[in-house]
């Protein structure tokens, strides 16, 4: 069973953008799509550790602001030739209200 | 929907190349068939010549192997030669009987060696070099005899004569022409390329004419007789005397043919239904037998296929690098030359160099180059590009000087690298590592190197040299892509000029219009276009497009530098360098109050907070009460002065309050790249005013503008522009050159990329000569940069930026 924790409403989330979110497991990056999907990932690219939630986001994909490793919001994988994979987490949206899962 | 059926006749290069860019186009178009009729699956067939001189095996060179048919759901025959095409019912037959139709057929038949028609060419022993079958009999032949012999003097017969030497045998190469490779050199060069393979062991017998092939009388070779009756012992014969487009399938079904299968620009042939790809077309009368323009025509058939309809194969200019080591040879475009063309031409002997370069008019046409190819890539670009040279004419054959190329130990020639040599300081990429990558993952471009190995991916200051090992990895297979044609990203199939113009003339205002009207084929871009897109927008349409912080990059949308661990570096304004008490006391303050780990001057004349962390940012904005100094963007960054007549005996103008006035008045100015500035008061030029984008020197008589220059990555100097007599002039001249650079340079191009791609007559043209447009074009700077603000004020801050939550 996931614990569900209300963390934000969708309108604080930018479009293409991100915000972060301080857990006792670490930041977490809160990503929303152009379609208006919010996505959850560590916020430690697994190339360098840089911050996602700076990068730019794209489609379902996000640049790491550091050396440019797109990285796919929904598994949290590194678009190939890179190789690597960053933490993602369970997110909800009901009534516009965000809800992340640490589990 | 019921999907459509594509069947693909060839499994080959072409063929596949075509496949990949439909699947990226349109992935659930079709339902795919390919025949091929060798057994194994596409292949990397100019790596022929590395395996069977013994440097790489079959495995390596596989593209695309089984997997990759099944994981993309193509139904795959192999082994299966095409035997006819039904072209009423739209069905091919295969010659064990099986059967597929379709909807669109693709034709990538490839091409046959041509067999010379002589008596005995059908013996045991004798034969062409097109595939993997050809090569593995050659490598076993070399296991068995002794003598071989390749007709033909060209590339491919070359590449083969060198492989079987490296296997032990003694090889002849007879050739009809006088001179090796006539088809991709000159005279000068032909003789050198000869005595280098001389040395390695090969013989030559030029001019002549082969009789016959004498059995042993077992019906395997024995040897070769020539028309003047000599006789040379051969247990091998390799006929490399050129290639024949495969036309038979599309002839026997009465699809049109002259040499070649007859394509369009679209490249459709006389059947509606049936395209064709790759060395069996005849395009515009040409057919070509290497893989740049096969990778060319596969992306423009891909965009039929998938019914986008919108590009035209016109031809292409290619390019000769043989593949053997040690030798180091260039050719491209015309070369030979003609009545209305001449040629610059630089012979060294004794140094074993030789390079030609020949000009049409101010246009370089053609360039043959021997014992130094570093400058290949430069120049093959020229031609492609037909870019005019008038400026650059008298420099020209001694290349592409760069002084200082950071990073790569000085090294300007691949060839003599050992593999273990670092080719790319940022990401400490090896000479071997890229040429192993290029070899074993099938490599063809810079953007694949640079996405497999990040060789030259991050400041791209070696980017000549990963092209060289390219070219010298893959022969002709390389071909820089023409600028002006170069998309600004995968995204798109625009260049940056096409978007820009399309922004100007169309009035688009944001980028969702801007990608809807180009037809973009992303949804929202990437992150290389979406910056682009946002600068062209707000340059074009200043206080009408609105910005879009989510396509700035992480350093422009927060106005501060991010560092490897996620905090920011603040560098506050002082203009021309100039600062006061009361400033240093504040930021002495700042740093002891946020715990601020490192205080660094920069070299621009500026003070560097480093490690603040990024909620901090709007605290530490406030209490220096400094405006930003853009350090952070493509921007204006500093302007720097040296203390000037105020102070310096030798001083003769006031280049401190010069430097202070540029600063202020472009301040805020968004543009292609960092724009550095700087301002001299006398000829000692103490501010370094030679390296930067826009330096200016003081004189007794008034000042010189000089533009162009670039301290970093490539270390250019400023070239001279202009020497006017008045601070407004310095003014109007600086701001209409910013302006010019800002309205036409691509995104990301420093001006010294940006003069070298248009050349300095035009920046002249419309900043010096025509005083109408110089004006207009700094009331148009002027225009974008009213009611500019600081972006560390309040008021322009956006405070969710900067906040994060909390659970």
């Amino acid at each position: 069973m996931n614990t569900w924790h209300e963390v934000t409403t969708l309108e604080e989330i930018p479009p293409l953008g991100a915000r972060v979110v301080t857990t006792k497991q670490g930041d977490i990056a809160l990503f929303r799509t152009a379609e208006g999907e919010v996505f959850a990932l560590l916020d430690r690219c697994p190339h360098k550790g840089g911050h996602l939630s700076q990068g730019i986001v794209f489609g379902k994909k996000v640049a790491c602001p550091l050396h440019n490793w797109n990285i796919c919001l929904d598994d949290g994988k590194a678009v190939a030739p890179d190789v690597g994979c960053t933490r993602s987490y369970p997110v909800k949206i009901e009534n516009d209200v965000v809800y992340l899962s640490l589990a | 929907m019921k999907k459509m059926k594509l069947v693909m006749v060839g499994n080959g290069m072409a063929g596949v190349r075509t496949l990949e860019e439909l699947l990226k186009l349109a992935p659930d178009l079709y339902d795919i068939t390919v025949f091929g009729a060798e057994p194994y699956p596409n292949y990397n067939r100019i790596m022929l010549s590395p395996v069977l001189a013994g440097e790489q095996g079959i495995q390596d060179i596989i593209l695309n192997d089984i997997d990759w048919y099944k994981e993309n759901n193509i139904t795959l025959h192999l082994n299966k030669k095409v035997e006819r095409i039904a072209r009423k019912n739209k069905v091919v037959v295969a010659e064990d009987g099986s059967e597929a139709e379709y909807d669109r057929l693709l034709l990538a038949t490839g091409s046959n060696s041509f067999i010379l028609p002589i008596p005995g060419n059908d013996l045991d022993g004798v034969i062409g070099y097109r595939d993997i079958k050809d090569t593995n009999a050659m490598i076993a032949a070399a296991e068995k005899y002794k003598h071989a012999v390749v007709i033909g003097g060209g590339l491919l017969g070359l590449e083969a004569a060198n492989g079987l030497a490296l296997r032990g045998m003694d090889v002849t190469v007879v050739h009809i022409m006088p001179g090796l490779m006539e088809r991709q050199l000159d005279n000068s060069s032909a003789k050198m390329l000869q005595s280098t393979l001389e040395t390695k062991g090969l013989k030559f017998m030029l001019e002549q004419q082969t009789q016959e092939l004498v059995s042993d009388g077992h019906g395997h070779v024995k040897s070769i007789r020539f028309k003047d009756g000599s006789e040379v012992p051969a247990d091998l014969v390799v006929m490399a005397v050129g290639i024949r487009p495969n036309v038979e399938l599309a002839e026997s079904a009465g699809v049109y043919c002259n040499r070649g299968i007859v394509v369009s620009d679209t490249m459709q042939t006389y059947d509606p239904s049936i395209y064709a790809v790759g060395e069996c077309v005849s395009h515009r009368g040409i057919t070509y037998g290497l893989v740049a323009p096969l990778f060319d025509m596969a992306k423009v058939c891909a965009n039929h296929l998938a019914r986008m309809g919108i590009a035209y194969y016109q031809g292409s200019v290619t390019s000769t690098k043989l593949k053997v080591t040690g030798v180091d040879l260039f050719s491209a475009g015309n070369f030979t030359g003609g009545k209305e063309t001449n040629e610059i031409v630089m012979h060294d002997v004794t140094g074993g160099r030789y390079k030609k370069l020949v000009l049409n008019n101010d246009t370089l046409i053609g360039a043959v180059m021997y014992g130094d190819t570093k400058d290949s890539s430069w120049y093959f670009q020229m031609i492609r590009d037909g870019k005019n040279v008038a400026e650059i004419r008298d420099q020209l054959i001694f290349g592409q000087s760069h002084l200082g190329n950071a990073g790569s130990q000085g090294q300007n020639l691949a060839a003599t690298m050992t593999d273990a040599m670092e080719v790319c300081g940022c990401n400490g990429v090896c000479k071997g590592t890229i040429v192993k990558a290029i070899k074993e993952q099938g490599l063809f471009t810079l953007d694949d190197v640079r996405k497999h190995t990040k060789a030259s991916a991050s400041c791209g200051s070696c980017t000549g040299l990963v092209e060289q090992i390219l070219a010298s990895t893959v022969g002709g297979a390389y071909a820089p892509q023409a600028t002006t044609v170069k998309p600004l990203c995968d995204c798109t199939t625009h260049s940056h000029e096409e978007v820009r113009k399309a922004i100007r003339e169309e009035k688009l205002i944001s980028i969702s219009q801007t990608m809807m009207f180009l037809n973009w084929n992303t949804i929202n871009g990437c992150a290389k276009c979406r910056p682009a897109l946002n600068y062209y927008l707000l340059c074009a349409w200043p206080h009408e497009a609105k910005d879009d912080p989510q396509s700035r990059y992480i350093n422009e949308r927060a106005n501060a530098n991010i560092q490897k661990d996620g905090t920011f570096s603040v560098i506050p304004r002082m203009y021309g360098g100039i600062t006061t008490t009361q400033q240093l006391r504040r930021i002495a303050d700042v740093a002891e109050k946020y715990k601020i780990q490192t205080v660094k001057v920069t070299g621009g004349q500026r003070i560097d907070l480093l490690g603040v962390k990024k909620a901090d940012l709007p605290k530490v904005w406030a209490d220096l009460d400094m405006p930003s100094g853009y350090a952070y963007g493509k921007a204006l960054r500093t302007v720097k002065t040296c203390v000037g007549s105020e102070w310096c005996r030798f001083g003769v103008q006031d280049s401190t309050q010069m430097g202070i006035d540029i600063e202020r008045a472009f301040d805020h100015m968004w543009m292609p790249h960092k724009f550095k500035v700087a301002v001299s008061g006398c000829p000692r030029n103490c501010a370094e005013s030679g390296i930067k984008d826009v330096g200016i020197i003081g004189v007794e008589s008034g000042w010189e503008i000089y533009v162009g220059g670039n301290g970093g990555i490539k270390t250019v100097v400023a070239q001279f522009l202009v020497k006017v007599k008045t601070h407004d002039e310095v003014m109007e001249y600086t701001g209409a050159f910013a302006q010019l650079y800002r309205e036409e340079a691509h995104y990301l191009d420093r001006t010294v990329h940006y003069i070298e791609r248009v050349g300095l007559d035009h920046v002249k043209k419309h900043v010096i000569e025509n005083e109408a447009n110089r004006k207009a074009l700094y009331a148009r700077l002027l225009y974008a940069l009213e009611g500019a603000s600081n972006p560390w004020a309040k008021e322009n801050i956006n405070a969710r930026e900067f906040e994060s939550l909390t659970i």
